[in-house]
């Protein structure tokens, strides 16, 4: 009585004479028969909770080194107006990187994208070709180099640095994406026309070096993904000693008042991993420490539960009629 | 045989009464000339002037959709009549304004994608049409080409006027007027199956002004001019005349010759062409069949609507809290955001104008948020059931060997609704049963002749003896195969030593034998066709119980071997001498069938010059009514004997003869002849009137008996349905006693069911009809079906205490009560409640009424099964129509969605591709919604980090690629191969389709669930990307992750996420999804190197991103794998939890499979015994009936004992 769809298509595969299978392989005939030779897991007891352990005890440790690697970073945040006298508290190892933060600040709004996309266009084009692709937005017919918004909101705070009445060397160079100097910025291409308008939005730039040379603009036009975003300024090459008083002597240039954004001077040694960030490590502790809790509350419910298949009273046509 | 032999024929105009003389020129060939009858036609001259200036199409039929020049324009208008498809070109177009936040070029792509992809699926329907047409259209006629040569051309260069010479088993190539033919009388036989489904052969006769044209060589200066009616669609009905010579004569459907439909019998004919290519009324009749949409897709429109509104609303959001912030921008005259420009800026950006920035950023954010509706969603459905249809198609299990035949989906539409199927309807005859009669009893003058067991006696006996219904069922089928192997004769089964090879005139009512054998020879509308090489005849009839008769008198030593339009020729056995001799019958007149008739007679002169009219009637009724009383002899016992027949399943028709004194015969005649050739409305009924007269005064002779035989494994597949919860109706011609013995084969009732049968053939119902008033009539039969119902009803609610299973049987004429306005509501409560539910005696209307009904008031799914012309407007109705292609013609097949060679198909069908349909559909579309949902929500959530300015945080090129590469894939391959359980499972497990009708897997629960699933994706994706990679340094060389980077992870994360919660919910892994589901990502990486190889100018923010950025650090690594089990780990938590505590149906199988469990019979049976609910139909349900009783026998026995 029972109709054994399996073993019937096995009989009946080979004699019968179907137009379509006629002089194909078998894993065609497979394939148009949807028969295919396949892998069907289900997640039994036994795989979810090795899933689930397997998965902790991976992940555990990948937090703590996360973790290790994050606190192994001495970062000094400082908000400074004028002045800004940060402490060091722990020793610091050369290269220190020197990062200014703002918050509160757009610099991902569309407005700045639109122009933008065209702005650095203009510094791909005149990259050792001279005849640009694209004609850029004008002033009084003259080509703006480099143009955009964002170039035009530069920053142009500048801080020098002061250890005990000796100014600390700050590498300047270096501090942008590779692929951004030797590509997209032009290395014949110069400044050209820049902040002429009637209203000066941030700094300027010296026209008589090309802008792949100029770093610090080049960092400042890799757009920000968040409001509140940190820049590389430029890396101290000397270790800063546990206690050290450290003179920051800042050009206040940058209006971030009228919009009640804050600036902060950051200092930070890095790790493997980069910056300090406790989140990974954390995200990476918790969610491992989740999976093995699932597993073991999975186990208990398993063990003191019998397996309920067959019992159909769960299914939803039978609650139904339970219920009703 | 030679072509140009002319047969000679005694003809005689009475038979066919449309000798077309000056006569009957009258009512509508006065309006040849007129409006709607202006066509001209210059016979054997198509070329002259007069036809040149008319200007017909000509013979080119073009099935196709589109041609060359209107394809794109066609195809793009059909396309964006869809309101999504809409939505995205509006999108496009607003993409080339400055509104949009990508660039157009990145945004028209997809759409052209997915334009271009359903195009091409048109493409590739469409050039299948056209090379059918091709072949059509070549196909070769002889044509005239002057001169009296005839030449073999094209179909597709017939012009109208030609004249064309058409050789037997060949189509007409256009509609043509009948000229001549191989008979001397110009008559010849037409099949039109195409046309109308009906398989009996039809007769056309020319007109007697051009019946002489026998010859090629007589058309050399043949000329005649027809006036006819402009083309249209009715295939019955035809007005013209034709000038010959000065003379005018009238056309009539009788000379009309269909396109499409075959000349049989006949040697050749002669006819000019009429109407060509699209005027032919066949093509003017083609209309495509009605469009169906499934149920998962309507709600699935809901679902697109219900993304809309997020949509609308997740833009009216941003674009108000944009509008705040950038009216904020310059406070008194302060800027406050300077590095904006506030003070000189567009309307897009501007401060002072911040409403109408507002609206602008709406529409910006209604682009952006796009996203969330799936462009592929439509276009990926439809190549996923295209291939769907495809497996449907080629499955070698829904192959009929025998006739060549596999199954075929006409439409791709419903592959999913055929896994929700609440209840089929079924036709009887040809759908349930084979369609092929076989001769097995008789009653002749009151005795029963015939020892064959009919299969419905077989189940009967299985019934009464054994308990066990698998062991019988088993010997059944051993039973019918010694029986199939035993009747070698198609259609004749009739066993009996008193009758067969001669012995019958020993009998001692030899004589009414005779009478009987010779009316079984002669009442028929049968045609002889003789194998040259055998000998052998074999018949054309209209139906298989008309060829079963005459095989039957054949067999029986009356063999009927040619029939001409004046007479029958039988080689027939002499009582007396006990030899085969020739007797030839003059046929008078024949009366034919109809439904309301129930009866066919003819009228037949003997060679002895009496008048015989012989006769037949399909019901007791019909029959008993009109015997004379000294031929009533037998009737009592014959009336013994039909009812027995009835009950063992068999069709029952009645025989009966009287003479004819030749007065009689001429005034009948004269009225008969009167009332065949009157054009009036009323002609029927003037025919029926006249035939009344005659067939009175019968003489009894006895009864036939013929099995209507169920096709194979019907009874094993009904049994599996029921167990899968489908309830089936059966809805049929037959009277109700047939009915209810197929009932009984196939387990659709059995024995301990209660039936409620609603009937108003009872004596009372009778009396009443006697009474003068019909309005009266009918409402006191009203009354009487209502009280019959609601009586059922109360039998109904009392028996659903005790479980006990009904069964709800109707006739024809109760059913048309019963549906009426005010009844329908209980009576359907009523066959809802009852399990299985027969209706008998229905009328092809009634049949589509009931099915709309039911679709109607339960709104369940329906699916009509049926397999003749009659089964049409219930195919239509329903919201599945599977036609059966079987015998009775294509008609039930070219109008349903889905044709298949065998009932017993339907078991796969439903339970295998249909479950899995629904499955991978419904998926599919939860897939989708889900994983648009969780890349739209990270474009929004992006959005409250930029001051909700409509930048995106991806490329523009990784959001359009997005739907399109990948995450399409993978969802294709679900939607085509995914399985939960194996065939096998699924047959095994019948209860699996459950969950089709109960749709757990396309609830709004289920679907919300994975919406919520998508939102929750988003949430886990982007804030812990954002919050790993908000400030600080990304990697040891000190950089910090920009928004290129930001962007590349966040999408690398999405990609990751989307696929693997792909593999994770299923169970089913080809290697076509490893490669689609693993390809899918290592394409999205070899995607990131090649774009961001490219020219700074193409790939802007994604330039280098992953070679210099992205794979370097081993921070985007830390965060891919993060943020991607931490996306998982909610669903896996659930879905083990789900899986293991409160598993659904397919997840229970699953977890027998794993336990390998499966070969465990014991255990299998106990799963599934729990998990059925009490089926109460199949044989499945016949035998827990019976073993239930057993035990109660049992207990009460040992009780008995103790006591």
């Amino acid at each position: 009585m029972e109709v054994e769809g399996g073993s019937r298509s096995a009989g009946a595969g080979e004699d019968r004479t179907i137009p379509i299978q006629s002089g194909q392989p078998m894993a065609f005939f497979q394939f148009t028969q949807q028969n295919l030779p396949a892998c069907k897991p289900v997640l039994t007891p036994a795989w979810v909770i090795t899933a689930c352990l397997l998965m902790g005890f991976i992940f555990i440790p990948i937090g703590l080194v996360t973790l290790r690697a994050s606190h192994s970073v001495i970062e000094i945040v400082d908000q400074y107006d004028t002045e800004c006298v940060p402490e060091v508290h722990k020793y610091m190892k050369a290269p220190i990187y020197i990062y200014y933060q703002l918050d509160n600040y757009y610099q991902n709004h569309r407005r700045n994208q639109i122009p933008n996309v065209v702005g650095f266009c203009l510094c791909i084009c005149f990259d050792s070709k001279l005849t640009p692709r694209y004609l850029p937005e004008s002033n009084h017919g003259l080509p703006i180099v480099p143009c955009g918004l964002i170039a035009w909101s530069f920053f142009n705070d500048t801080f020098k640095f002061i250890r005990e009445r000796t100014e600390l060397m700050v590498n300047r160079k270096n501090i942008a994406w590779k692929s951004d100097r030797d590509h997209k910025f032009g290395k014949q291409v110069y400044p050209f026309n820049f902040q002429n308008g009637t209203f000066t939005g941030g700094g300027s730039l010296d026209p008589s070096i090309p802008l792949s040379d100029q770093e610090d603009l080049i960092v400042w036009m890799r757009t920000a993904a968040l409001p509140s975003f940190r820049k590389l300024y430029g890396r101290i090459e000397e270790d800063l000693d546990e206690g050290d008083l450290l003179e920051v002597h800042v050009m206040n240039n940058y209006n971030t008042y009228s919009f009640g954004g804050k600036k902060k001077l950051v200092l930070s040694t890095l790790s493997w991993l980069g910056g300090k960030n406790d989140f990974p490590g954390l995200a990476y502790v918790f969610i491992g420490c989740s999976s093995i809790i699932i597993s073991i509350v999975f186990m208990l419910l398993h063990v003191k539960n019998p397996r309920a298949y067959g019992e159909t009273a769960y299914l939803s046509w039978n609650r139904k009629s339970i219920s009703g | 045989m030679a072509g140009n032999r002319r047969k000679r024929h005694n003809f005689s105009s009475q038979i066919h009464a449309f000798t077309c003389g000056k006569t009957s020129f009258q009512g509508d060939h006065s309006l040849i000339g007129g409006p709607g009858f202006s066509r001209v036609v210059y016979c054997n001259d198509p070329d002259c002037f007069e036809s040149s200036v008319l200007n017909y199409s000509d013979n080119y039929v073009r099935t196709t959709k589109y041609t060359l020049a209107t394809f794109l324009p066609r195809s793009i208008f059909e396309q964006f009549r869809r309101v999504a498809n809409l939505y995205f070109l509006l999108c496009a177009i607003l993409s080339f304004t400055p509104l949009s936040p990508y660039s157009a070029v990145s945004n028209v792509l997809p759409l052209v994608v997915v334009i271009g992809a359903t195009m091409g699926k048109e493409i590739l329907e469409d050039w299948r049409r056209k090379k059918q047409d091709i072949e059509v259209n070549n196909r070769k006629v002889k044509v005239h080409f002057g001169d009296g040569v005839f030449e073999s051309s094209k179909w597709k260069d017939l012009k109208v006027g030609d004249i064309v010479k058409v050789e037997k088993d060949e189509f007409f190539p256009a509609d043509l007027i009948l000229l001549s033919s191989s008979y001397e009388e110009a008559i010849c036989y037409v099949e039109t199956t195409n046309l109308d489904g009906e398989t009996n052969l039809k007769l056309k006769q020319a007109l007697d002004a051009t019946s002489n044209l026998i010859e090629d060589s007589s058309f050399q200066n043949f000329k005649a001019i027809i006036r006819c009616e402009d083309p249209n669609a009715s295939l019955y009905s035809f007005v013209g005349t034709m000038d010959i010579e000065e003379q005018q004569y009238p056309l009539s459907p009788q000379q009309l010759l269909l396109r499409d439909s075959k000349l049989r019998n006949t040697d050749y004919i002669y006819g000019v062409v009429i109407f060509t290519g699209h005027d032919t009324k066949v093509i003017q009749n083609s209309t495509p069949p009605p469009s169906k949409r499934s149920k998962i897709e309507r709600r699935m429109d809901k679902i697109i609507y219900f993304l809309f509104g997020t949509l609308v609303l997740m833009s009216i959001i941003g674009s108000i809290i944009f509008g705040i912030t950038t009216s904020e921008d310059i406070e008194d005259g302060r800027m406050k955001r300077w590095y904006l420009r506030p003070d000189d800026t567009t309307v897009y950006y501007d401060p002072k104008r911040a409403a109408a920035a507002a609206i602008l950023q709406f529409w910006t954010d209604v682009l952006l948020y796009g996203y969330l509706i799936p462009i592929s969603l439509y276009v990926s459905i439809e190549i996923v059931k295209m291939l769907q249809s495809r497996f449907i198609n080629q499955d070698i299990h829904m192959y009929y060997e025998e006739a060549d035949k596999p199954a075929l989906a006409r439409t791709s539409n419903l592959n999913e609704e055929l896994g929700q199927v609440d209840t089929i309807l079924s036709d009887k005859t040809g759908t349930l049963t084979c369609n092929s009669m076989e001769f097995i009893k008789c009653s002749i003058a009151g005795t029963s002749y015939g020892r064959g067991v009919t299969e419905v006696e077989r189940a009967m006996a299985s019934r009464k003896g054994s308990p066990l219904p698998q062991e019988a069922t088993e010997e059944e089928a051993n039973v019918v195969e010694s029986a199939e192997e035993k009747a070698s004769v198609k259609g004749y089964n009739f066993v009996d030593e008193r009758i067969v090879n001669g012995n019958w005139v020993k009998e001692p009512r030899a004589d009414v034998i005779h009478k009987f054998l010779r009316l079984l020879a002669i009442c028929h509308t049968a045609l002889p066709e003789i194998d040259e090489e055998t000998g052998r005849i074999t018949y054309e009839a209209e139906s298989p119980d008309e060829a079963a008769f005459v095989i039957a008198a054949r067999e029986l030593g009356f063999e009927f071997y040619e029939r001409t339009q004046t007479s029958i020729s039988l080689h027939e056995l002499d009582p007396v001498s006990c030899r085969s001799v020739e007797r030839s019958y003059k046929l008078l007149n024949v009366l034919e069938f109809s439904s309301s008739r129930k009866r066919m007679s003819v009228i037949v002169r003997n060679e002895e010059g009496t008048l015989l009219l012989l006769s037949k009637g399909a019901d007791s009724s019909v029959m008993f009514e009109r015997l004379a009383e000294n031929g009533r002899e037998f009737e009592e016992q014959t009336k013994a004997h039909i009812n027995e027949y009835a009950d063992a399943g068999l069709r029952t028709l009645i025989l009966a003869y009287r003479e004819l004194d030749e007065e009689e015969y001429n005034r009948f005649n004269e009225e008969f002849t009167v009332a065949k050739n009157s054009l009036s409305a009323d002609r029927e009924e003037m025919i029926e009137e006249a035939a009344e007269k005659i067939e009175k005064d019968l003489i009894l002779l006895g009864a036939t008996a013929v099995e209507d035989k169920l096709q194979n494994g019907v009874p094993e597949c009904i049994d599996k349905l029921a167990q899968a919860g489908i309830k089936l109706w059966v809805l049929t011609g037959d009277k109700m006693e047939t009915a209810i013995n197929i009932g009984f084969a196939c387990s659709l009732l059995r024995q301990g069911m209660q039936q409620i049968v609603v009937n108003s053939d009872t004596p009372e119902t009778k009396a009443l009809e006697k009474s003068e008033d019909k309005s009266a009539v009918a409402a006191a039969l009203k009354e009487s079906v209502i009280r019959q119902i609601l009586d059922g009803r109360t039998l109904l609610r009392a028996s659903n205490e005790s479980s006990e299973a009904l069964a709800l049987i109707i006739d024809g004429k109760s059913l048309a009560y019963a549906l009426e306005d005010d009844v329908k509501d209980i009576f359907l409560e009523l066959a809802i409640g009852c399990a299985s539910v027969i209706c008998c005696r229905s009328s092809p209307k009634q049949k589509a009424l009931v099915t709309r009904l039911v679709k109607v008031k339960t709104g369940s799914t329906t699916l009509a099964i049926g397999d003749g012309a009659n089964d049409v407007g219930m195919l239509q109705e329903a919201d599945i129509g599977v036609g059966i292609s079987g015998a009775e013609g294509m008609q039930a097949v070219m109008s349903s969605d889905i044709a298949i060679a065998q009932f017993r198909f339907l078991e796969r069908l439903l339970l295998v591709h249909g479950h899995w349909c629904y499955r991978r559909i419904s998926s599919m579309i939860c897939y989708f919604f889900y994983k648009n949902i969780a890349f739209g929500f990270t474009i929004f959530f992006f959005q409250m980090y930029a001051s909700f300015s409509g930048q995106t945080v991806y490329n523009d090129w990784f959001l359009s690629l997005y739907n399109v590469f990948f995450t399409s894939l993978p969802v294709i391959a679900l939607g085509v191969f995914d399985q939960d359980v194996t065939a096998r499972l699924c047959l095994r497990f019948p209860l699996l389709y459950q969950e089709g009708i109960q749709n757990v897997l396309f609830s709004w629960t289920r679907i919300l669930g994975w919406a919520f699933n998508g939102v929750l994706s988003a949430i886990i994706i982007f804030f812990f990307c954002i919050r790993a990679m908000e400030q600080q340094a990304f990697r040891k060389g000190g950089e910090v992750a920009g928004l290129e980077i930001l962007g590349a992870t966040m999408y690398t994360c999405v990609v990751w996420v989307v696929n693997c919660q792909m593999a994770l919910s299923i169970s089913y892994f080809t290697f076509i999804q490893h490669i689609f589901i693993w390809g899918g990502i290592i394409f999205w990486y070899l995607f990131l190197l090649a774009y961001g190889a490219m020219d700074p100018y193409i790939s802007t923010t994604a330039y280098k991103v992953f070679i210099e950025a992205c794979a370097p650090a081993p921070f985007f690594w830390l965060i891919t794998i993060l943020v991607l089990i931490s996306s998982l780990l909610p669903y896996f938590a659930y879905s083990s939890i789900q899986m293991r505590f409160f598993p659904f149906y397919h997840q229970m199988i699953q977890w027998i499979r794993v336990d390998g469990q499966i070969d465990d019979p014991e255990y299998v049976y106990m799963v599934r015994q729990r998990s059925l609910r009490p089926t109460t139909v199949g044989f499945t349900a016949r035998f827990e009936a019976s073993s239930r009783n057993l035990k109660a026998d049992l207990e009460k026995m040992t009780e008995g004992q103790a006591l």
